[in-house]
């Protein structure tokens, strides 16, 4: 029942948004401001939302409603948000590296483009981390890399999708270490656990939550980083190791296109303020915690398209 | 054993209770609502539990998911319309008995099936937790295959009547879940340049749109109610109640399988609630002395799926609490909330945090004991509300809490087109013969199915043929016999009775001329 008046009052107040066109922002934010996640309940993002919806009520002084869009790995949401949202500052949506910059290469028709909306700040990543079972004959990285040379294609690694943070990963270590893995793409990252305690891959490529997650029943022999994860202090960085791989997901909030600057700073102080009340429960689950914003966005993006765009291009050009 | 005690004396208070009592209850009207799933009514539920302690968050969880796995037989029993996918197969017995006027025998059965379910699954979590849990990770995706398969050749015995048409069915259930972006591979299919179709075709959708709207346009077309109103009980609500505990509990075979199976399908990850009910449902009528009468009102169809499926909501707790694996869609949500409060899978939870555990264990038994009164009650409630309300109040009511039900699973506009254009579709093929369960059946296994090959034929990459990949170990050779047999016993009877039936007739056909 909760659910049903939730969505209602989140449609009233589009319905207000777009009603009132010449409302002066000086007050922002004065009505309740509805927050899109474009997945399913119960995955990262969701959590994270969760997390901070009662922090930024508090903050911004109006309500914060959660809601959910998902479909096509957050693209149904995506494209729905950059064709409808209004730019007032009350609607906002999650938005996901490299999701949000694969999948305008990688299909045709996903039905929006990168940037084509005001990243307002990325507010933490989840570093990719090489995770074998506890039993496995890999105990570094530099063992799964030399038996991979030796035998092409043997080594398995999962991850949760395809051309998502996991294989892009995947892909930038057979680069760097010139070998050849075969990645093995499972639904999300709820398999995962199943397929390396029942030894049905040689490894997985996934986040470092799922790293500490399975400290008791696994192995992760390197994160994806700059810096080791505060909540894996004995786990070495790919950096450390000689193998430049830094990536995973990023995870922040966008709002649309032509939004004034005054509500998008709103937005990020209160996203900032948010993270450092919500530090102390996240980083113990393997979060690093980031204040990305403005220029930094555009950096962290290109960066990333410049890392991705040859890998993705190949694949496409091999489909 | 200590623990444990201490874990019953932690929860039997007056607030632990009274969360118990709230979350079956609003769990139980959130899965009476077709489009609002247990999976959401935990997820409206998450930020609500911050504020509690873990102990009272976990207790208002477990008691809500055991409440909406419940709240589903309602629908499917009063108005054709499964409330959450695991009671599909609730429809197939419980709403032929609404219409032959025995609908609080249907509730009542399902009700105590519910409840017992419940109780069972608690008790295989407390006692055989770590070697069930062993068997849920030697399911690799060379077996999810199998195990997809073996699940189809459930088409046969869904399909009333013509195998065909089953098949046909299935086939058009699997092609609808191909729409969207694949899951291994992730190329779009079948989306026609239209991006809100990436999402694809939710199951839920398909379900709502095949079992409602068909159902509707009937009851327009014949201008009736969902339910007969001279449905009176026959000696009371009691009575029925007697007498549907003292024929399950007085032939407690059905039961004790359909728990059993509901067990072993909650520890495979992946498959879920959503085949457990309809695996039950398939064996009750396989074991049954008088299959014939499944899918006209026979009350152990009722009982299998109703047992199997609240066995599920702590089965599936198995591997969610010793290894993290969370075997169906709404335990996800429970992981979560085990990790925010710093809880990690593993023997840790039944050790050093076993107080807690064990205590969130024996809530959801507590939870499914509540289910008796609190179901009971609502389903009086629910009953006199669609018996005597007229068809033609109630069918619009019944489209419009249809339509919003589809729009508030995704806020999707494109979800409710699908669910009528599906729905009007469903009525047609419904008119020749084909029904939707096997469809539904065809789309929740389809995927299993289809990612299970892929990932096999992955890992095989090297071998020199990569197909006997699905032959690889005991328990898939195990699991593809069983699909062979499955497959024999569906359509041996059949062609030994056309062929034996042609070695009678041909000579006396011959006699004549």
């Amino acid at each position: 029942m909760t659910l049903a008046t939730t969505r209602w009052v989140g449609s009233l107040t589009l319905m207000a948004a777009l009603g009132m066109p010449g409302v002066a922002f000086a007050e922002y934010p004065e009505q309740p401001i509805t927050y899109t996640i474009p997945f399913d309940p119960g995955g990262e993002s969701d959590v994270t939302a969760r997390f901070q919806e009662p922090h930024l009520e508090e903050i911004l002084g109006v309500d914060v409603n959660v809601n959910h869009r998902p479909g096509g790995g957050g693209a149904v949401g995506w494209s729905e948000f950059q064709n409808n949202a209004e730019p007032t500052g009350y609607e906002m949506i999650g938005v996901n590296i490299p999701h949000i910059i694969a999948q305008p290469i990688m299909r045709e028709d996903a039905g929006y483009e990168t940037d084509n909306w005001k990243i307002v700040t990325f507010f933490h990543t989840t570093p990719n981390a090489l995770i074998v079972p506890k039993d496995s004959q890999f105990e570094t990285l530099d063992e799964l890399v030399q038996y991979a040379k030796e035998n092409p294609q043997a080594v398995t690694l999962g991850g949760s999708g395809t051309f998502s943070a996991n294989h892009l990963g995947a892909l930038r270590l057979e680069r760097e270490a010139d070998i050849d893995v075969t990645y093995i793409p499972f639904t999300g990252t709820g398999p995962l656990p199943a397929a390396i305690q029942g030894g049905h891959v040689s490894g997985i490529f996934n986040y470092s939550m799922l790293g500490v997650q399975m400290q008791d029943n696994a192995r992760v022999l390197a994160v994806a980083s700059e810096e080791r994860v505060p909540a894996l202090p004995d786990v070495p960085t790919f950096k450390e190791l000689g193998y430049d791989i830094v990536g995973g997901a990023y995870r922040g909030v966008a709002v649309p296109k032509g939004t004034p600057d005054e509500i998008v700073n709103t937005l990020e102080e209160a996203f900032a303020e948010t993270n450092e009340r919500i530090a102390e429960k996240q980083e113990p689950l393997g979060f690093v915690m980031t204040d990305i914003t403005d220029g930094e966005v555009d950096e962290v993006i290109q960066q990333l398209k410049t890392a991705y765009q040859p890998i993705l291009e190949e694949a496409k050009a091999n489909q | 054993m200590d623990m444990l005690l201490e874990a019953l004396f932690s929860i039997l208070t007056l607030k632990g209770l009274v969360t118990i009592l709230c979350g079956v209850t609003a769990g139980l009207f959130i899965g009476a609502l077709p489009g609002l799933t247990a999976t959401m009514a935990l997820a409206v539920l998450l930020p609500f539990t911050f504020t509690m302690s873990p102990l009272q968050g976990l207790i208002a969880l477990g008691a809500v998911y055991m409440g909406a796995i419940y709240g589903g037989a309602f629908t499917a029993i009063l108005i054709n319309t499964p409330g959450t996918p695991s009671s599909i197969a609730t429809t197939f017995d419980g709403y032929p008995m609404a219409r032959q006027g025995r609908a609080y025998e249907a509730l009542a059965a399902a009700t105590i099936a519910s409840v017992v379910g419940g109780i069972i699954g608690v008790t295989f979590l407390l006692l055989l937790a770590p070697p069930l849990a062993r068997l849920a990770v030697v399911f690799g995706p060379a077996e999810m295959f199998w195990v997809a398969l073996l699940g189809l050749t459930l088409v046969a015995s869904l399909s009333s009547g013509s195998l065909l048409k089953g098949l046909l069915g299935g086939c058009i259930g699997m092609l609808l879940s191909t729409v969207g972006v694949s899951p291994i591979g992730g190329e779009t299919r079948f989306i026609f340049g239209i991006p809100a179709l990436q999402g694809g075709i939710e199951l839920i959708v398909a379900l709502i749109g095949l079992f409602v709207i068909p159902e509707l346009i009937s009851m327009a077309a014949q201008g009736r109610g969902a339910l007969p109103e001279s449905g009176k009980l026959q000696g009371g609500a009691g009575s029925a109640i007697m007498r549907m505990g003292r024929h399950i509990f007085g032939k407690p075979v059905n039961l004790i399988r359909s728990c059993i199976i509901g067990q072993l399908i909650a520890i495979i990850p992946g498959a879920g609630g959503n085949v457990t009910s309809l695996v039950a449902y398939n064996e009750a009528r396989r074991f049954s002395k008088d299959p014939s009468s499944f899918g006209k009102g026979n009350v152990d169809g009722v009982i299998a799926s109703e047992s199997s499926n609240n066995v599920m909501v702590a089965g599936s707790m198995v591997p969610l609490l010793t290894l993290g694996i969370p075997g169906a869609p709404p335990d996800a949500i429970i992981l979560g909330v085990l990790l925010m409060h710093g809880l990690r899978p593993g023997l840790d939870l039944f050790t050093e945090t076993g107080v807690l555990t064990n205590g969130f264990i024996l809530s959801m038994g507590f939870a499914s004991m509540f289910l008796l009164p609190v179901g009971l009650l609502g389903g009086r409630l629910i009953h006199r509300v669609v018996v005597k309300t007229p068809f033609y109040f109630l069918l619009p009511s019944i489209a419009m809490v249809t339509i919003l039900g589809t729009y508030a699973l995704r806020n999707s506009m494109t979800d409710v087109f699908i669910m009528l254009l599906l729905g009007s579709v469903g009525y047609f093929l419904r008119l020749i013969g084909i029904q939707a369960a096997p469809i539904v059946l065809g789309m929740i296994l389809g995927v299993i199915a289809e990612k299970g090959y892929v990932q096999t034929m992955l890992t095989a990459v090297v071998d020199p043929v990569p197909w006997l990949r699905l032959f690889a170990n005991p328990l898939s050779i195990v699991l593809a016999c069983l699909v062979a047999l499955s497959v024999a016993t569906t359509l041996l009877p059949g062609w030994l009775e056309r062929s034996g039936r042609m070695a009678k007739v041909d000579p006396d056909e011959e006699k004549p001329s």
